[in-house]
């Protein structure tokens, strides 16, 4: 998977390509890690992102719980497969989609 | 039948998937039916590689099957790790707010839900899981 960052004042867009799975969802949960601090909207581009499984689901939870305390969170541009897989696992109410 | 057996390594999960895509191809499956899959094996072998040896490393066999009238492909995982029903868990409550969500059971409730069939048995000190996908 490929995260491509784009920073500008408080607000944060990561677009990410690829597969976000049990092997890469580590690699965004540091990047989030690194980057949140300071940070009022955070945006994740799911534009070339192909699917997601748990694994993601679990970053992407730890991402909106931190987002819930300091600003708020989108998920942008998410395909059809995984905006199925919100709707069955219920991520469709609790993230902000658009 | 095609079989591969490998190790439970987390590196492994793209081999597997690889290979299981491989014959779907063949089939000539869509391209929905492929990540559905893609994604169960992400869950199913995940699921081994933390849970059947850990800290050890062990094999896993996976078969994939394809069956007519209708067509279906079953993909089978099998290893001789420590028992391990995932389907013995209850379903996660997906009503629950980002606060109140536990994550744990999210990853076999997807699977549940876009295989047409799942099973499990333990037989012979093997854990033994097979989804099938009408196609």
């Amino acid at each position: 998977m490929k995260i491509i960052k784009k920073e500008n004042g408080e607000a944060l867009r990561l677009a990410l390509e690829g597969r976000l799975d049990t092997n890469t969802a580590p690699e965004l949960e540091a990047v989030l890690k690194g980057s949140l601090e300071g940070i009022k909207e955070l945006t994740i581009d799911m534009t070339a992102l192909e699917y997601l499984s748990s694994a993601g689901l679990r970053v992407l939870l730890g991402a909106q719980k931190s987002m819930n305390k300091q600003g708020s969170m989108k998920v942008a541009n998410a395909n059809e497969m995984i905006l199925e897989v919100f709707e069955i696992t219920g991520f469709s109410e609790i993230l902000t989609l658009e | 039948m095609k079989e591969l057996t490998i190790n439970a390594t987390l590196e492994n999960i793209q081999t597997v998937t690889d290979f299981v895509d491989g014959q779907l191809e063949e089939l000539g499956c869509s391209m929905k039916a492929q990540m559905q899959i893609d994604i169960a094996i992400d869950e199913l072998f995940g699921n081994i590689v933390h849970y059947a040896y850990n800290p050890e490393v062990g094999p896993v066999t996976v078969r994939v099957e394809v069956t007519e009238d209708p067509l279906a492909v079953s993909i089978t995982f099998i290893d001789n790790g420590v028992p391990y029903d995932p389907l013995a868990k209850t379903d996660p409550d997906v009503t629950l707010s980002a606060e109140e969500r536990e994550i744990g059971g999210l990853g076999i409730f997807m699977v549940k839900k876009s295989m047409d069939e799942i099973s499990y048995e333990y037989r012979s000190g093997q854990n033994i899981l097979t989804i099938k996908k009408n196609m």
